[in-house]
C-alpha cells in the first residue's frame, strides 16, 4: 500500500499550551481533499496518539475533527503544570515533531 | 442613534512581548478605528512572573506599544483599552503601566484625558474566609478543589476579569484603560456589548482579535488586524499589505491555544463556536455568522491564577562527546544522582537532568528511544531552599558528569565538557499552584475601577 507522511498532506502541524495543565496539537489541512483523506485513513485516533506518545487514553482529554478548518485537534493533559520543576517546553510548542511522520495510506 | 457597525484594532497578540510591527499598524491608524485595544498577559510564560511579580517583556517594548496605541488614539479622540497589564496583570503591572501612560501624556504634551484602571490580585487570608466559609474552589482542567495545603502555598493569585470592569471604566468615561488580568476575548467584547451589539457577536469579535495577526494567513506575527461587528456578523480584516484573512486562517485561529476548538469559557458565561459559518468576503476580510453565547447557570465563576514559590534555582550545563558515555547516558545521570543524595540527605530539593540530544525537549513523551546523535547536551536544574544550597547542589550534579565512573570509558581525565566552570544564577522556581474557579454574587467583586484625569 502507497503512503504518504501527514507532514506531506497538512499545512500546519503544531502544539501549544492551552492553559496551566494541558498542551493541544492541531493539525491543519489546506484542502478538503487531503483532510478527508486522512480523517478517513483512521490513522489519527485516541488510540493511536496514546500509542505514539507512550502515554494513557486518558491523558487526552478532547479530540476534535474540526469540519469548518479542515483540521485534527486533539489536547493532552500535562503531567505537571508548565514551568514545574523539570520543565522542558514552557509553551507547550516542541511537542509535535513526532506527528509529521505517521504514515497516511493514499489508495 | 448608535453605530451601525463598530471597528476595532488590535496591534499585537501580546503588548510588549515583541515590539508591534509599525507598518501595518500605521495603515490601520489610516482607517480611523473606532477603538485601540490590546491583551498584554498570557500564562504561557509560566509561573514564575506572577510568583516574582516581573515583567517578561522588555520595558522599551511595552512602553513603544503602549506609545504607538495612545498618540494614535489621543489623536483621533477614541478609547484605547489594554488588558492583563505588563504580562501577568498584577497590581504592580498595572501601576507600570499606569505610569507608563502618564510618562508619555507628559512627553507628548497630550491635552486632558480619563484614564481608568483596575487590581485584580486577590487577596490569600480573603479566599481562605471564603473556603472556611464552605465556599467550594472547584479546580479546572482536571485539577480537584482548592485545598488549604495549596492556597498556603500560593504566593500571588490574580482573579481574570470579564467584560464587566471594562464596561464600567467605559461607563464612567475613560478613554485609555488599563486592566488587571482579564479574559483575552473580554477586552475586545466589552466596549461592543458596551455600544449595544449582540453579546453572541461582541464576544466572537473577541476570540478572533485578542491575538492580533495569527488569525492571518501567511504567518506574520505582531501585525495589526481589524475586527468590524454589526448586528449580523464580525468581520476580521489583515492591515499588513501581504497578509489575508482567509477562510482558512480565521476557522483555523479558533483552535489556538484552546483544548477544543468550539468553546471559550470565561466569566460570565460560554461562547459556542459549533456553528459558526466562514465566508470570504473579500480578498483580505472573512466573515464569521452563528457564534452563540451561553450565560452561565447560576452564579458568575472567576477563574483564579496563583503561583507559587518552590526554591531558588540554578542551571548548570555539561557536554558529553564520548560515544560509550552517550549510550550510557542514564547509568551516568543515576550515578551522579547518588552521589548528591549522599552529600545532601537532610535537604529538600529539586534536581533534574535534561538530556539534549536524547529526550531533552520532550521528555517522557518523546518516542524516539534510540540516541543517534554523536555528541549530548545535559541541562542540570537544581532547585533549593536558599541560593547557596541551590548552587551546591546544582555544581554537585553538573560536576559529577565529569567525574562518571564507567569503567570502559577510554578518557579519564574528564566525562564532560564546560562552557562555564561553574553554574548560573536562574530566576526564582515557582509552581502554578491554582487554576480554579470561584463563584461569586457580584462579577465585579475583585475589580475596583478607579478614574483619574492624566495630560495637559
Amino acid at each position: 500500500m502507497r503512503t504518504k507522511k501527514l507532514a506531506e498532506l497538512a499545512k500546519t502541524i503544531r502544539s501549544k499550551n492551552a492553559g496551566t495543565d494541558k498542551i493541544t496539537f492541531d493539525i491543519i489541512f489546506r484542502e478538503e481533499e487531503n483532510y478527508k483523506l486522512v480523517k478517513e485513513s483512521k490513522q489519527i485516533t485516541k488510540e493511536k496518539i496514546a500509542q505514539l506518545f507512550g502515554i494513557s487514553k486518558e491523558r487526552i482529554c478532547d479530540f476534535v475533527e474540526f469540519d469548518p478548518a479542515y483540521a485534527i485537534k486533539f489536547t493532552i493533559l500535562r503531567s505537571t503544570p508548565s514551568g514545574s520543576p523539570g520543565e522542558g517546553d514552557i509553551f507547550g510548542c516542541q511537542q509535535y515533531p513526532p506527528l509529521l511522520d505517521i504514515e497516511i495510506p493514499i489508495e | 442613534m448608535r453605530k451601525a457597525e463598530l471597528r476595532i484594532i488590535c496591534p499585537n497578540g501580546h503588548l510588549g512581548f515583541a515590539p508591534t510591527k509599525e507598518e501595518s499598524f500605521k495603515i490601520g491608524v489610516a482607517t480611523y478605528p473606532d477603538y485601540y485595544c490590546c491583551d498584554s498577559g498570557s500564562d504561557d510564560i509560566g509561573p514564575a512572573p506572577l510568583g516574582a511579580d516581573k515583567s517578561v517583556s522588555m520595558y522599551e517594548w511595552q512602553k513603544h506599544d503602549l506609545e504607538l496605541m495612545l498618540l494614535a488614539s489621543r489623536e483621533q479622540g477614541v478609547p484605547m483599552i489594554i488588558g492583563s497589564a505588563g504580562d501577568t496583570g498584577s497590581n504592580s503591572r498595572v501601576d507600570l503601566y499606569v505610569q507608563i501612560i502618564k510618562d508619555l501624556a507628559q512627553k507628548h504634551n497630550i491635552p486632558k484625558f480619563k484614564l481608568a484602571y483596575f487590581y485584580s490580585e486577590v487577596n490569600k487570608e480573603y479566599l481562605r474566609e471564603q473556603m472556611e466559609k464552605g465556599i467550594v474552589i472547584e479546580g479546572l482542567d482536571g485539577r480537584g478543589k482548592l485545598t488549604i495545603e495549596d492556597l498556603d502555598k500560593t504566593d500571588r493569585i490574580v482573579a481574570v476579569a470579564g467584560v464587566h470592569p471594562y464596561i464600567k471604566a467605559l461607563e464612567m468615561g475613560a478613554d485609555v484603560i488599563i486592566g488587571g488580568r482579564s479574559s483575552d476575548c473580554a477586552i475586545f467584547a466589552a466596549p461592543a456589548i458596551k455600544e449595544g451589539f449582540p453579546e453572541n457577536l461582541s464576544y466572537y469579535l473577541g476570540k478572533v482579535l485578542e491575538c492580533a495577526s495569527f488569525c492571518a494567513e501567511p504567518y506574520g506575527a505582531k501585525e495589526s488586524v481589524i475586527g468590524i461587528i454589526t448586528d449580523h456578523d464580525v468581520k476580521v480584516t489583515a492591515m499588513h499589505p501581504d497578509q489575508r484573512c482567509t477562510v482558512a486562517s480565521v476557522a483555523g485561529h479558533a483552535m489556538y491555544e484552546r483544548s477544543n476548538p468550539y468553546y471559550e469559557f470565561f466569566a460570565g458565561g460560554m461562547l459556542d463556536m459549533t456553528n459558526c459559518k466562514y465566508e470570504q468576503y473579500d480578498e483580505k476580510t472573512c466573515k464569521i455568522t452563528g457564534p452563540e453565547f451561553v450565560p452561565v447557570n447560576g452564579k458568575v465563576k472567576i477563574k483564579l491564577e496563583g503561583s507559587g514559590k518552590i526554591g531558588e534555582k540554578y542551571i548548570g550545563i555539561a557536554g558529553i562527546r564520548d560515544p560509550y558515555t552517550i549510550s550510557n547516558i542514564d547509568k551516568v545521570i543515576e550515578w551522579v544522582k547518588e552521589q548528591v543524595e549522599e552529600r545532601y540527605q537532610d535537604i529538600k530539593y529539586h534536581l533534574n537532568f535534561r538530556i539534549f540530544g536524547k529526550n531533552g525537549v520532550m521528555g517522557e513523551l518523546e518516542p524516539v528511544k534510540d540516541i543517534k546523535s554523536h555528541e549530548i547536551c545535559v541541562i542540570v536544574e537544581g532547585i533549593a531552599p536558599t541560593k547557596k544550597l541551590a548552587e551546591e547542589i546544582t555544581l554537585m550534579g553538573t560536576r559529577q558528569i565529569f567525574y562518571a565512573r564507567l569503567p570502559e570509558v577510554k578518557g579519564t581525565a574528564g566525562t564532560a565538557a564546560f562552557i562555564v566552570d561553574e553554574v548560573l544564577p536562574a530566576s526564582s522556581a515557582y509552581m502554578w499552584t491554582m487554576n480554579h474557579v470561584i463563584p461569586v454574587d457580584d462579577p465585579m467583586e475583585f475589580f475596583d475601577v478607579k478614574l483619574i484625569e492624566v495630560g495637559e
